[in-house]
Order: C-alpha cells, then structure tokens, then sequence
C-alpha cells in the first residue's frame, strides 16, 4: 500500500481542491527513518505549519516537495501533477530557505530577477514584477543594495520577494523567522500573513516555534519522530490534543497519571492517586488502560476553600507564585509530590495566596482531556 | 607594586617579541637580498661582498641565448598547465562534495598524492611511463606532468571555498529555475572565483618553480629555467645565476602584490563574504 497510490482518493482530492497532496512519503538514511509515511492534502490557498522539535522530519519533508531530497517512497502530486519525475527547477515551487541564502554577489533587484531570468521573461515585464514585488515587501527604493547591506528583516523579505516574483505554484518556507531576534519576528509574522492574503498562496510553513505556529496557520502538522503525530487548526490542536507529546509541545500542559475507569464517547473517568479525575475522551481509550489526563494552567482555578463544585478538585500546598507580567503562575505541590502549575490572571485588588496555603486546584471536565499513556517521555521541552 | 611588576614583564614581552621576529626575518629574508647585491657584482666569480656595481650579470644573461630560450620553454608550460590544472582541480572539488564522504575521502586522497609522495617517486615513475608512452623531453609530456603535479594545490583552494559556502545557495538557485550547470555558473562559481583565481596563480608559481619532475623528462632541446639553472651551477658556478634570481624573485613579489590587488578589488566591488579567503 505503500507506493501504491489510489486515483478514488486523487479524485476526491481533486473536487476538494487540494493543490498539494502527499501520500506514504518516506525518507531513509541507511538505517535511520527521517520521515515515515507522511500523508497529507493541503487546500488551494492553505496556510499550513509544520511545526516539531529539531529532527522531527518536518525540514526533510519540505525538501522533497521542493525536489532538494529524493523520497525513498511515497508520492507528491501538486495539483495534479505527479512531482517525483520533476528535477527541482521545474517543480515551479518557491522556497525561502533558512537564512534567507540570498546571492551574495548579486544586488536585490539582481536577486529577484534571477527565476525570471531563468523563465526568460521578457525585461520590460520583469523590470514590472520586481518593481512591483519589491513594492509589496516594502523595499521599493532598495534594488541597488547587496543582502549585505540589508538588516536581517530586509534580507528575509528580499527572499521572500524571491520566492514569489515567478508566481510559484507552492511556497515552501523553512524556519524562515529562526534569525531574528523576537520583536522583529512577531513584526514579520503580520507580514507573512498579509502577503499570504495578498498573494492568495498555498503555504507549507516550516517551524519549531509554537506561537508562530498558532498566528499563522489555517492548519499545524505536528511532526514528532518523523512522523505526523497531529494535524488540525491550532484551536483542535490546542484544545484537543490527542498525544501527550501534542500536548506538551503545543502550549503546556500539566500531566496526571491513571487507569481509566468509565469511557463515553465524550467523557473519560480515570482513577488516579489524587481521586477520580474525568476529561474529555481524546479516542482510542478502553477501560483499564493507562491514562493520563492533560490539562493547561489556564483552566485550573485555585481558592482557598473546598468548594466540590467542579468536576476535577484537587488538594494541594501552594509552592511558589511567579509573576509573569500578564499572569501568575501558582506552583502547588499535591499530596505525592507532584507538581501542577495553574495561571491565573493578574487582578486588581485581589487578596491572593502565599506560598505555604492549602489550596484547592479545580477544573471543569470540558477543559482537560484524558489521552492515552504510551509511556512516552516529554521530548519537547 | 604588582601593577608595576606586570607592566615590565608586559614590556620585556613586547621586546623579545620583536627580536625574535626580527631574526626570522632576518633569517629568511636575508640570503635572498644576498642574492640581490649579488646580482650587481662586477665580479666574475661570486664572491661576498661585491668589489664593485656591475650591471654585466645581467648583460651575460641577455646575451646569452639558453636563459631566454628557457625561460620562454617554462611560460609556454607553465601556462597550458595552469589552466588544465585550475580546470580540472575546480571540476573535481566540485564533483567529490557530492560523493558519498568515505569515496571523497579517496578520491581526495588520490589527487593530492603529489604532495605526499616524495618528488623524486613522482619523477621516477613519470620518467618510467613516459619512456613508454615517448613523451619524455616533450612539451606535452613536461605539460601533462605538470599538471598532475600542481593538481592538488588548486584543488585544496578550491575545496577551502566550497566547504564554507553555503549550500542553500545552490539549492536557492534550482529552485528558482536553474538547471544544476546554470546554478554552478551564475551562482557557485563567482562565490569560488577568489579562490578559483589564487588557483591559477598558485599552479603557475609550482609549475615555474618545478625542478625534480622536469629534471628527469626534460631534454637539453625542451628545457625548463629551473633546469637549466640547475644544469648552470652543477658546470661553473656562473655568477649569472645571480641576475636570474634576482629577476625571478621580483615576478615573485609581482605577483603576490597582483594576486592581492585583484583580491582587493574582487572584495571591493562583491563585498563577498561566506566565502573563504583562503592563501
């Protein structure tokens, strides 16, 4: 099934308008597994992350759409098109790599006439399209310059300038943010996502950053051993993570293990060393198995006073508060030793807690999910 | 005190280092200006110091038919060979980034046997072949040796300056349209083309410079400067010899202060950076 590929599926794909379509794509180095099985349909217009810690195989599958990588297996199709046969320079796909790597040697204008140049566009009309694309990005008066006289912003948006003066049918772009420092990066990450709207472009957007991740995407992969561990929007991904490593890597999450005990469809009870603690059901649960309930900091409530009328109260001692500025973080430190973070809003004229108080830590079944323990350790952080 | 204490130590360092650079150069400057004073003697024989200033060195040397004649013979090998050798050094520095590393690693290994093989092997077994193949005391044959010999230096420079570029930029280039040769020709190559240049420049300095190889295939019809001054001061010691020093040292220095000058203006008008500066 692997190298096989189904034309009922291509033809679903094809009325859903899918321009990019990846099937079982495989990559192996030797004996190491860089990517495995990746599949994925990516919609005309999509803006989609794939988002993983280094080494994840997310960087290798962006290689070999643009052609830079050979796949061991699997197929590419971009918009119909098988992509395997296709040398990288006629795959029509632009990329702006890491570091931009712009043309030392050659001056903005230089650099951006280059696909035209190799497309044979007639001057006058590429003299139009650079003005025009270096008008969009913002660096109308800068065609003489050399890269090396650009700021790390200006270097970013010549090469993005690049990758889409030829009108590219896919863009791809690998970490395209990593060099920045972080004010310059949230300022580029509204430019990407205006020129994405301006463009109307289909994405495949390359990053281990997960508020990048979260303000650009229509959709996030999350790669994990090479393998897509998830794919939704970042609200599914955020608030209904099916894998811990999903849970841990996309926002925190605070971890408590257990046995389940009942499953709905919906609701999951599991017995834990802290009581029976329920969450929504992430799939794939059956009573008895390994557990683990995963719920963020910013759902968790702490008072002083047992109320009982969550559906998930645990006792605890605050540890520590640290102020975050827009929040606190409450450290408490339940009966076994277990850490649990809440956050909680930072109000005026609150009475708040000290470290030392007995406290009592409740959220609601809806805000937490019950996920299934596969023994697997936090890698991500 | 201690402040005082570490000021002079500072002091007597900055000394010492002075003198002992200043013996160095002494050391390996000086037989060469030697050379030079010498080449102006009025003297027949060399003798040390000069009994008086002569420019006759240099009116034997143009009077005298074989030092032009072999001088002419090393240019016209010297040249061929830079070329072929810049040429194909440029070509497989380019080649051996994209084979497998433990293939590279021999195939590395083999262009840069000249250097590690002892001369007198090389020109052995360069004789030994070109007695077959009767190339011996030919200018193809001088050109062909040649070659192989000034092969690896071209190739270590070239390799310098393809290790620290980037690879993203030629990956960049293929996927804005470029076929693999017009990535290497608008992209690779003028980010190699310092090195590509001091390349040139290095093969013609080892091919002038060449003895032990020439030595043994060169024939008293075909016969490089280098062997011809050897030839001259095994017979007499002719004070000659001086003179073709001193003018050879000065195409030395030309050619480093021109190698520098273009480096100068290569960098001046490329601002090339990620590329190494190697030399």
């Amino acid at each position: 099934m692997l190298n096989r590929y189904d034309p009922a599926q291509n033809e679903r794909t094809r009325l859903r308008g899918a321009a990019l379509e990846i099937v079982g794509l495989t990559k192996r180095y030797g004996s190491v597994t860089a990517v495995e099985r990746v599949d994925l349909s990516v919609a005309q217009g999509e803006f989609v992350t794939f988002l993983g810690p280094s080494g994840s195989g997310k960087t290798t599958t962006l290689m070999m759409v643009a052609g830079l990588q050979q796949p061991t297996s699997g197929q590419m199709f971009l918009n119909g098109t098988p992509l395997e046969p296709l040398p990288a320079h006629k795959r029509n796909i632009g990329v702006v790599f890491q570091q931009y790597a712009l043309f030392p040697h050659m001056t903005v204008a230089q650099n951006v006439r280059f696909p035209l140049e190799m497309r044979r566009v007639p001057k006058h009309e590429a003299d139009r399209r650079i003005d025009e694309v270096l008008r969009l990005v913002d660096l109308a008066t800068h065609h003489r310059r050399l890269p090396t006289q650009l700021s790390g912003g200006q270097q970013q948006r010549v090469a993005l300038a690049r990758a889409v003066v030829f009108e590219p049918s896919l863009l791809l772009m690998d970490e395209p943010l990593g060099a920045l420092d972080r004010k310059l990066r949230e300022q580029m990450q509204t430019e990407i996502a205006r020129l994405h709207k301006e463009l109307d472009m289909t994405v495949l957007y390359v990053t281990h950053d997960q508020s990048e991740a979260l303000t650009l995407s229509h959709r996030i992969a999350v790669f994990n051993h090479g393998r897509i561990e998830q794919i939704g929007t970042p609200a599914e991904l955020y608030e209904r993570p099916k894998t811990r490593f999903v849970a841990s890597f996309l926002g925190d999450s605070c971890f408590l293990p257990g046995r389940v005990t009942r499953v709905s469809c919906e609701v999951a009870e599991i017995e834990t060393a802290y009581g029976l603690l329920r969450g929504r059901n992430s799939g794939a649960l059956d009573p008895g198995a390994a557990a683990l309930l995963a719920v963020r900091p910013e759902r968790i409530t702490l008072s002083r006073h047992a109320s009982g009328k969550a559906d998930n109260n645990l006792a605890g001692t605050l540890q520590q508060i640290v102020y975050l500025g827009q929040s606190r973080k409450l450290v408490v430190r339940l009966g076994d030793g277990t850490v649990v973070s809440a956050l909680a809003p930072i109000t005026e004229g609150e009475g708040g807690f000290d470290p030392g108080d007995c406290v009592e830590l409740a959220w609601s079944s809806r805000g937490c999910n019950v996920l299934t323990n596969d023994g697997e350790a936090n890698d991500a952080e | 005190m201690i402040l005082g204490e570490v000021w002079q130590s500072l002091v007597w360092g900055a000394v010492a280092r002075r003198i002992i650079c200043g013996l160095t150069i002494c050391y390996l400057v000086g037989p060469l200006i030697i050379v030079v004073i010498l080449s102006f003697s009025a003297a027949q024989f060399l003798t040390f110091p000069p009994p008086a200033f002569s420019f006759h060195l240099y009116h034997n040397l143009l009077d005298d038919p074989r030092w032009g004649d072999s001088f002419v013979t090393s240019v016209t090998i010297m040249i061929p060979t830079a070329l072929a050798a810049t040429l194909a050094a440029t070509a497989a520095a380019y080649g051996s980034m994209r084979l497998p590393p433990r293939v590279a690693t021999f195939v590395s290994g083999l262009i840069l046997a000249p250097i590690v093989v002892p001369a007198i092997i090389t020109a052995a077994a360069v004789y030994g072949l070109f007695e077959r193949l009767q190339l011996n005391g030919t200018l193809a044959g001088l050109i062909l040796a040649h070659t192989v010999i000034t092969l690896p230096y071209v190739f270590i420079t070239v390799s310098a300056s393809l290790k620290v570029l980037d690879p993203r930029l030629e990956a960049a280039a293929r996927t804005l349209g470029a076929p693999l040769h017009t990535a290497f020709r608008r992209v690779v190559l003028p980010l190699i083309m310092p090195a590509v240049l001091s390349g040139v420049l290095f093969a013609m300095v080892v091919s002038f410079d060449e003895l032990v190889v020439s030595l043994f295939i060169s024939t008293p019809e075909v016969r490089p400067l280098t062997v011809q001054m050897w030839s001259d001061i095994l017979g007499d010691v002719d004070p000659t010899i001086a003179a073709i020093s001193t003018l050879l040292l000065g195409g030395a220095l030309f050619a480093i202060c021109g190698q520098h000058a273009v480096r100068r203006l290569l960098r001046a008008r490329n601002r090339i950076d990620g590329v190494a500066q190697p030399l």
